[in-house]
């Protein structure tokens, strides 16, 4: 997980943990990462893993009552943990911007589509509403939306799903940031759609070189468009390292479940049945110890209750008490 | 836009004819006006005189058109009371009552939406209870006895203020005080209730995810939206107190259209009452059709239905 370049946000034990009525939930349990300029890094695992966290902790819009800490957490030499919210508000959207997942409800109702995507350049730009115009109808037009123009003094309730994670697309370019976090950008829209969006949002990023965390469950995206990958569960990274290496050669026994449950081209026979993970996530409430998986890991033995090593070479890395991820125990080559 | 507001204006007539219609038989219903009008020691003759007088003897609808054509043109017939026209006694009271709405409604926004977006930004902080007891001291309080304690205090015992009457600005406070913290309740509750859920919204996530700052966030991006309950809330309220203020008009001795009303219920003086019905009726049906454009206005999903 250490590369030599010093990278555009390089995160290091960062750990969340939210107060309840029942104890301290431990939703995030120390995640290291590093991200370059350019590059993309899918964050993949099952709901209520901290993928999400992770992002709005990055982007400094938790909750309040949800408290953060890291050893490090940095943008680009700016550390994000001492930031001030006047610092952070100014990241925000110009260098940093993030698309959520629910496009049809992300967008202001009050608002026309055109004063929202104006309104993410002004914020940040001392521009004239004509440029901030010009440069709203230029995006629009690149996120693949015809007829621009006239679609600026439209609301969103007026626009299909496609069309409104369209617009946010365009609205987190209009500063032409060199991060943008999207968690789950297609997860709301139809599957048909899904494709489309996907392959814009990654054509886009790779076009304007700017560096994307896309947050994921869908393993088939992860696949086509990743750089590097990080599986979480249960709020660890447990296994984090570039896209063929984590798919040719998965350590980790959560992420040989996590693979075994989608088809693969080429590997699945017609008619086989599709794995599963038996087993639930864990309850993150109270102190947690050792490995989180190993209620559900077929290879567990008494030593997942102590402390988990990190094992695996930079940059392709796993958390597992067995040296090989118990790979030769599932018959996988080593 | 234009054709909402058409369609809305259209509506606001039918609403007025009808109100209206019902209105003037309503007060048929209630007796025999001519027999009311009579006294009781009138003999069969004088009432049926009486009615052939006053036009009773006639069909009801052909009453009601005249009755509506005439009050179209500001003519509401003569008080049986006051021997005065109608309309110059409405008009002369009405001043009184509007001052006293207009006030008492904007006195009641704007403490009541400022408290409810600064309860809503911290729940459960000191501000939120301040705000929650008020509200509900002002729900639980009647509004005569609260007008009787600033009587006391600020009238009597400090001397600030004058405890009756209309003749200047300074009467108008400790009314507007009573009438504004009747309406300020209801409609500080519904803007923390509409804020909180409009500051979980998605959208103002993605405000903030722009950068934008935390005045920007409450006041453009969210109250916008939270406030549209509370304009239709505002606009019923509006129409309340221009035509219900009587228990704070008798209290403060304010003659206005409230006390008019009362009194000439009491005396069974027909065009008044009749007149005065169709004024508050219009005021509701105004400030609805001003709360429609506004909202539509504020929330463009409404121009469409």
């Amino acid at each position: 997980m250490n590369d030599t370049a010093t990278p555009l946000l390089g995160v290091r034990g960062l750990t969340l943990d939210i107060p309840m009525s029942s104890g301290v939930l431990h939703a995030v349990r120390g995640i290291d990462f590093d991200l370059h300029r350019g590059e993309t890094l899918c964050i993949v695992g099952e709901s209520g893993s901290g993928k999400s966290l992770t992002s709005l902790a990055i982007m400094g819009l938790l909750d309040k009552n949800i408290r953060r800490s890291a050893e490090r957490m940095e943008f680009d030499g700016i550390d994000l943990l001492s930031a001030s919210r006047r610092q952070m508000r100014s990241l925000r959207g110009d260098r940093i911007a993030m698309i959520f997942q629910e496009p049809m409800t992300s967008l202001n109702p009050a608002y026309t589509i055109g004063d929202q995507l104006m309104e993410a350049l002004r914020l940040h730009r001392n521009v004239s509403r004509e440029k901030a115009r010009a440069r709203a109808v230029e995006l629009l037009e690149k996120v693949g939306i015809t007829a621009a123009a006239s679609r600026l003094g439209q609301y969103p309730h007026q626009l299909s799903g496609g069309l409104r994670q369209r617009v946010v697309i365009a609205m987190a370019l209009m500063c032409e940031p060199e991060l943008i976090i999207a968690d789950e950008p297609t997860t709301a829209l139809d599957v048909t759609i899904q494709a489309q969006i996907l392959s814009l949002l990654v054509e886009l990023t790779r076009e304007m070189g700017v560096a994307m965390i896309l947050i994921t469950h869908d393993l088939g995206v992860v696949a086509r468009v990743a750089d590097k990958v990080g599986v979480m569960y249960a709020g660890e990274l447990v296994e984090t390292g570039p896209a063929a290496d984590v798919f040719g050669k998965p350590l980790h026994p959560y992420t040989r479940g996590l693979l075994r449950c989608i088809p693969q081209p080429g590997k699945t026979q017609r008619g086989a049945e599709l794995g599963t993970i038996p087993g639930i996530v864990p309850s993150l409430i109270g102190d947690v110890q050792g490995c989180a998986f190993r209620t559900r890991c077929p290879h567990a033995i008494d030593a997942c209750r102590d402390a988990i090593p990190e094992r695996g070479t930079p940059p392709h890395e796993f958390l597992c008490v067995h040296p090989d991820g118990a790979r030769a125990a599932e018959g996988e080559p080593a | 836009m234009l054709q909402f507001i058409l369609k809305r204006l259209g509506l606001a007539v039918l609403v007025a004819l009808t109100v209206s219609f019902i209105s003037f038989s309503l007060l048929f219903l209630s007796g025999d006006p001519a027999a009311a009008l009579a006294g009781e020691t009138a003999s069969g003759e004088d009432i049926e005189a009486l009615r052939r007088v006053y036009g009773f003897d006639r069909p009801m609808l052909v009453q009601y058109g005249e009755w509506l054509w005439q009050a179209l043109q500001g003519n509401f017939g003569e008080s049986y009371y006051f021997k005065l026209p109608v309309a110059s006694l409405i008009a002369d009271r009405l001043s009184v009552t509007m001052t006293l709405g207009v006030c008492g409604i904007t006195f009641a926004l704007l403490t009541a939406v400022p408290l409810g977006v600064a309860a809503a930004i911290k729940p459960n902080s000191l501000i939120d209870r301040v705000a929650l007891f008020l509200s509900v001291a002002g729900q639980a309080m009647p509004s005569f006895w609260f007008g009787l304690i600033l009587i006391v205090l600020f009238g009597i015992q400090l001397g600030w203020l004058p405890p009756s009457g209309a003749s200047t600005w300074r009467h108008f406070i400790m009314p507007t005080i009573v009438l504004g913290y009747y309406a300020m309740p209801a409609i500080m509750r519904l803007t923390r209730a509409g804020m909180l859920e409009v500051l979980n919204s998605d959208y103002i996530r993605t405000a903030r995810a722009k950068g934008a700052g935390e005045g920007r966030v409450l006041f453009k991006h969210a109250l916008r939206n939270a406030i549209i309950p509370v304009v239709s809330l505002a606009a019923v309220q509006m129409g309340f107190m221009l035509g219900g203020s009587i228990v704070v008009e008798s209290v403060f001795a304010l003659h206005g259209a409230g006390y008019l009303a009362w009194e000439s219920i009491a005396r069974n003086d027909l065009p008044t009452v009749q007149a005065l019905i169709l004024i508050f009726s219009m005021f509701y049906i105004i400030f609805t059709f001003l709360a429609d454009v506004l909202n539509a206005w504020l929330d463009p999903r409404m121009r469409s239905s």
